[in-house]
């Protein structure tokens, strides 16, 4: 493989790590607020408010049905409005973060809700406000389970990066388009699909790794 | 200890009120189809300084109690009085607050799992904005007083059941709390586990002066360490008092029930004559069954029979079969009247 190659896979690579790293930061930025609310307002949260948890539900169902290819097109012209242009990682950050914070939002709901629920009446008993159930009690006892949802949720958004490469979006995905299916050259392809599995193990294991390294449940 | 003092909230009453006052209070929860009546015109007095049980089958009521005690639920009827103040009229705020005085412990525990032992103590004195450093300190005390002072830096997960308890116990106390709530709190432990946390919470009743209230199913922890009792069965309060008297003298169903011997004989033999007899513990000397027998010239039949330590007198207690000659009977009832033997005849 001659050096030009490799230089652009290295490219590739920053540019699907670029795109996927702010991507996951602002889907949590996002989420992480809206899995907080879904899990207080249930019924049998800590604060049950069925019309907000009702609507931001059905919003989020919305959202998470629409597959990413389609999304990609259909928030086009928003994606425009604030980034100025639709093809390359910096306009694809748009649409992955659409995707990626309802998604996002149901990992962290599902990990609030296993946290025990006598544990919660205990700090309710001690005469906890709700704010300091969510920060003392909800987010720190859901860590170990918040951490394995993040990087479910990186490979996730990793995932939808390289599909956003059939509209030009940059990185990896796009270099495996073009290569791999524009030009039939098999070996790039295939250099592009390891690098992706690669990049998936690494966040896959640190995050399964971390999780269970900090996790007092466990003894060690 | 300065900051405690803003956490009082209302008027303090320095009479001869009791600490906690329950009038006919009342709990039914609406959720489902069918509205279930959890707890019905419970009416109770618990004076500062009580060890106060509440005894009852599960299903009975008793948890619903518990928790309408310090608002965990909110009853539908009736009042809680707790220090002269009426919970029910305080803002979300002072509830919170009030909270602080009144603690609670679960058959469950419910430690914080990702936090060791002298964090889980420290968390209240977080949530009362007590300085890390002093917070740390009285944690540290206090885990010295339930017997884990070595054992500050463990998790929840290296703690065995009586350990955990003794935690949750110390967490409860972080606040200074005028009473401390019992949710089953020793169902999940062994019996000799079950006796060193009673005698935990029997010390801190005498030397701290913490008021406690015990819910259970389990007729030997009220012996052990209640000075009074409810009894409660299908949503009410049946029979309360001094937990000797109702131990000599249970009047309802229910109590009968929790502090007869268990023994299956006494299925078998159904259909005679029975009679529980009860020694205070001044006849417990006595050789009360062969002075019956030698002067009545009947057998009886004992059917059952043990002894408890109740307020540090011995009681005993015996279930014993009656001789079908009619006769005999009668001169046992007799002897039992003439010595003030307490009895009762049980079907």
């Amino acid at each position: 493989m001659e050096s030009r190659m490799i230089q652009e896979l290295i490219k590739g690579c920053l540019e699907t790590l670029y795109m996927v790293g702010v991507t996951t930061l602002v889907a949590y930025l996002i989420g992480m607020p809206l899995g907080v609310i879904l899990c207080v307002t249930d019924k049998n949260g800590i604060c049950p408010l069925r019309p907000v948890n009702l609507l931001l539900g059905v919003i989020i169902n919305i959202l998470r049905s629409v597959p990413f290819l389609i999304l990609l097109v259909a928030v086009m012209p928003f994606t425009r409005a604030i980034v100025g242009k639709t093809y390359g990682s910096g306009a694809t950050i748009v649409p992955l973060v659409i995707a990626a914070a309802p998604f996002v939002a149901r990992m962290v709901e599902s990990s609030l809700k296993e946290v025990d629920a006598g544990v919660i009446e205990a700090a309710e008993s001690m005469g906890s406000s709700r704010l300091q159930i969510i920060w003392k009690v909800l987010l720190p006892e859901a860590k170990p389970s918040l951490i394995v949802g993040g990087a479910i949720g990186i490979t996730t958004i990793l995932g939808y990066s390289a599909m956003a490469g059939f509209v030009g979006g940059g990185g990896l995905g796009t270099i495996a388009v073009n290569y791999g299916y524009y030009r039939y050259d098999n070996q790039t392809m295939l250099v592009t699909v390891c690098l992706l599995v690669v990049i998936v193990q690494v966040f896959q294991e640190l995050g399964m790794f971390i999780a269970k390294h900090t996790d007092r449940r466990i003894t060690h | 200890m300065k900051e405690w003092a803003s956490l009082f909230v209302g008027k303090k009453e320095t009479g001869e009120s009791p600490l906690i006052e329950l009038k006919h209070l009342g709990k039914t929860f609406r959720d489902g189809a069918k509205p279930v009546v959890a707890i019905k015109d419970i009416n109770l007095t618990i004076e500062d300084g009580d060890i106060f049980g509440v005894i009852g089958l599960s299903g009975a009521g008793k948890s619903t109690l518990i928790r309408c005690i310090n608002f965990l639920e909110k009853p539908t009827e009736g009042q809680v009085i707790f220090d002269g103040v009426d919970l029910g009229s305080l803002k979300h705020s002072e509830l919170l607050r009030t909270r602080q005085r009144m603690s609670m412990i679960f058959q469950g525990f419910n430690l914080l799992a990702q936090r060791t032992a002298l964090e889980n103590v420290c968390y209240p004195l977080e949530i009362a904005h007590v300085k890390r450093k002093a917070a740390r300190e009285k944690a540290r005390k206090l885990l010295e007083i339930v017997g884990l002072g070595d054992r500050e830096k463990a998790y929840p997960s290296q703690l065995s059941g009586g350990q955990k308890q003794r935690v949750a116990i110390a967490r409860a106390l972080a606040t200074d709390p005028k009473v401390l709530l019992c949710d089953e709190a020793t169902s999940a432990l062994d019996p000799n586990t079950t006796r060193s946390i009673l005698e935990l919470l029997k010390k801190i009743n005498a030397e701290m002066g913490v008021t406690i209230i015990v819910i259970t199913h389990e007729m030997k922890v009220i012996e052990q360490i209640c000075n009074r009792v409810a009894v409660i069965d299908q949503s009410h309060i049946v029979e309360q008092g001094l937990v000797k008297d109702v131990f000599l003298a249970p009047k309802s169903r229910i109590a009968r029930e929790l502090i007869l011997p268990q023994t299956e004989a006494v299925e078998e033999v159904h259909g005679e004559r029975k009679v529980r007899i009860v020694f205070d513990g001044n006849s417990a000397f006595e050789p009360v069954i062969s002075n019956l027998t030698l002067e009545c010239h009947a057998a009886v039949n004992i059917l059952g029979a043990d002894t408890k330590n109740i307020d540090g007198k011995a009681y005993g207690q015996m279930l014993l079969q009656l001789p079908e000659d009619e006769n005999a009977q009668s001169r046992i009832f007799n002897y039992l009247n003439t010595r003030k033997i307490p009895y009762e005849e049980v079907c």
